[in-house]
């Protein structure tokens, strides 16, 4: 009877705030909540989806710390290469531009802001057929036939088959579509930032330009960098497939674009070892909480 | 409003953080900014050009960037011609925009209504369920591919149309970005509602969701991304041709192994690929401005 009562009251008092929440509820527990928690738990089990997962503790990642020589030798170097030069690469860039854009009228700075942000929005389908014909390998590829014209190179360069060139190359295609919802949001953080700041640090005799990114600029707009080194942390991470789109392959020739996002493909769905490929499905979301938490500590707000 | 000794020693009008018109310190900028956009620039200019140029054009050594003779040829052979199993392109792009359609306005509502109960409703376990959202910001799909996989094959969803909008409506970026908006109202604003008697639909539905319509912008245009440009929904559950959208026919045209004429192939992608890009552009440009001003409510506080 108590309980009934108690229940009502709370109904009356918290019900409709759960009603508004429920539908977002459901589909975040659906599509993301249950999928972390089974990734967790079958990284435990041998799962070959044929038959039901069999618990095998945690030989998964002993395998995959000890046993795994295309994850020790090519995917886990090349993805610190790659989180390492996109991430805060990426990062450094678009908060440098978002600066310079921010020095100029309003009218080229809404020009070039799009400009710079349209990258962002092609899809990786699209961006596929631009690049596999821009840096085709015969000589009459756009990149071939320039570089050939201009001297620079004897024979046309097999771009995106080669090891050595495979690399750099994603690295610059991921950072030209990198200006996406972090750089809007820290432009739109420098812009925000109240100009008497200014000067009064140029009173205080603050008026070198690298002074006041960082006594005035990055301090006022903490939130906002946060917010945009997350989003680059897991901008970087779910850019792994871009190494397979351009070469066509998975693996990669010689395991040269190889990430921890192929890796998960190459053992969940070609090799169907979906235990192990949840193995390392729980490395990867580490490693993105692992670094926004370090970033959490760069710009987090000491006052919690 | 500024002094004129102040203005000598620093801030002169123009100079500085968003300056009201030209000033000659600017130009450093424009120089160090151009070759950026111009790198940036690159392939967008070669997808329009790509997409108008003829066969000879497409095939032609030494390659040219920019179009001479432009044709509507790779459109017309784009949709004249039938797909490798005998369905027309129309029906993947009609799937395209029935899907982007339904999604936004789904999206619209679910964010916007979690998004009303996590910045204004007070319950108990509201921080908790907005910090889960936070670490859910983090949150990278593919990582996950496997489970959710399993899941949607579970939940029966596989070769329905419902699996190309139900994943893209828990986005844990556009629950943040609309509670953050929201935060923005006065809570005397909706206080002075509920004393006049309205309930919270009607709070939500006639003050809320008109106060925070640059929120529900970017929530559209964030959703129309992740929907228009999404091949792998289709590749992953959907087996019925008929059912896939354009996003997926363009990486059939694009991959080798399938392209079964060639040279058609090649400037059918160019064309479609521009169909890809456009909507894309025309809605960022439509709403840029009250995309910016939802950023501006975007921090993210450790």
């Amino acid at each position: 009877m108590t309980m009934r009562v108690s229940f009502r009251r709370w109904l009356r008092k918290e019900g409709s705030a759960y009603a508004f929440l429920s539908s977002y509820a459901v589909l975040f527990i659906v599509f993301i909540a249950i999928p972390v928690v089974v990734a967790f738990l079958l990284s435990f089990t041998y799962f070959d989806t044929i038959q039901a997962p069999r618990p095998i503790g945690l030989r998964n990642y002993i395998n995959l710390l000890t046993q795994d020589d295309v994850f020790m030798k090519y995917v886990l170097p090349n993805t610190i290469e790659f989180a390492v030069l996109v991430g805060p690469g990426g990062y450094m860039l678009a908060f440098l531009l978002a600066w310079m854009l921010a020095q100029l009228p309003r009218i080229p700075r809404t020009l070039l802001a799009l400009i710079l942000y349209s990258p962002s929005m092609t899809s990786a389908v699209t961006m596929a057929v631009v690049w596999k014909t821009l840096f085709s390998s015969d000589q009459s590829g756009y990149l071939n036939s320039l570089l050939l014209d201009l001297g620079i190179i004897q024979d046309p360069v097999q771009w995106l088959q080669s090891p050595q060139h495979l690399m750099p190359i994603m690295i610059v295609v991921t950072l030209w579509s990198s200006m996406g919802v972090g750089f809007l949001a820290m432009l739109a953080g420098i812009l925000e930032v109240n100009p008497e700041l200014y000067e009064a640090a140029a009173v205080d005799g603050l008026s070198n330009r690298w002074q006041q990114i960082f006594y005035i600029t990055i301090p006022s707009m903490k939130p906002q960098m946060l917010f945009g080194a997350v989003m680059a942390i897991v901008g970087t991470f779910q850019a792994g497939s871009i190494g397979v789109a351009l070469s066509g392959a998975n693996p990669t020739p010689q395991y040269a674009g190889q990430l921890l996002v192929n890796h998960i493909e190459d053992y969940g769905f070609l090799r169907y070892e979906m235990g192990y490929a949840a193995a390392i499905s729980v490395v990867l979301l580490l490693m993105v909480l692992f670094f926004s938490r370090l970033a959490n500590r760069l710009f987090g707000e000491e006052d919690r | 409003m500024r002094s004129r000794s102040r203005r000598k020693s620093y801030s002169l009008r123009n100079s500085g953080i968003n300056p009201s018109g030209f000033h000659p310190s600017q130009i450093q900028f424009y120089i160090i900014l151009a070759p950026v956009v111009a790198f940036m620039l690159v392939p967008i200019i070669f997808i329009v050009s790509n997409a108008f140029k003829p066969p000879e054009e497409l095939f032609a050594y030494p390659p040219r960037f920019f179009v001479v003779n432009p044709t509507g040829k790779n459109f017309a052979d784009l949709f004249t011609l039938f797909s490798a199993s005998d369905v027309p392109v129309s029906r993947y792009l009609f799937n395209s925009i029935m899907v982007t359609v339904v999604s936004m306005a789904a999206s619209l509502i679910v964010s916007s209504t979690a998004a009303f109960a996590l910045s204004k409703k007070r319950f108990k376990l509201k921080q908790t369920l907005f910090a889960v959202n936070t670490v859910a910001l983090m949150f990278v799909p593919v990582a996950v591919a496997i489970p959710r996989f399993l899941i949607i094959a579970r939940l029966g969803l596989i070769n329905s149309a419902l699996v190309h909008v139900l994943p893209a409506l828990a986005m844990p970026v556009g629950l943040f970005l609309l509670k953050q908006f929201i935060d923005s109202i006065p809570n005397d604003v909706i206080e002075a509602a509920q004393i006049d008697g309205a309930s919270d639909l009607q709070i939500y539905w006639r003050i809320v969701l008109p106060m925070v319509k640059p929120a529900l912008a970017t929530i559209a245009i964030l959703t129309f991304q992740a929907t228009w440009n999404n091949a792998d929904t289709s590749a992953m559950y959907i087996n019925v041709e008929g059912l896939k959208t354009f996003a997926f026919y363009l990486s059939t045209l694009s991959s080798t192994t399938t392209g079964a004429n060639l040279v058609a192939g090649q400037g059918m992608a160019a064309a479609a690929a521009l169909i890809m890009f456009v909507p894309n552009l025309l809605l960022f440009i439509i709403l840029q401005s009250q995309v910016m001003s939802t950023m501006s409510h975007s921090g993210l506080k450790g």
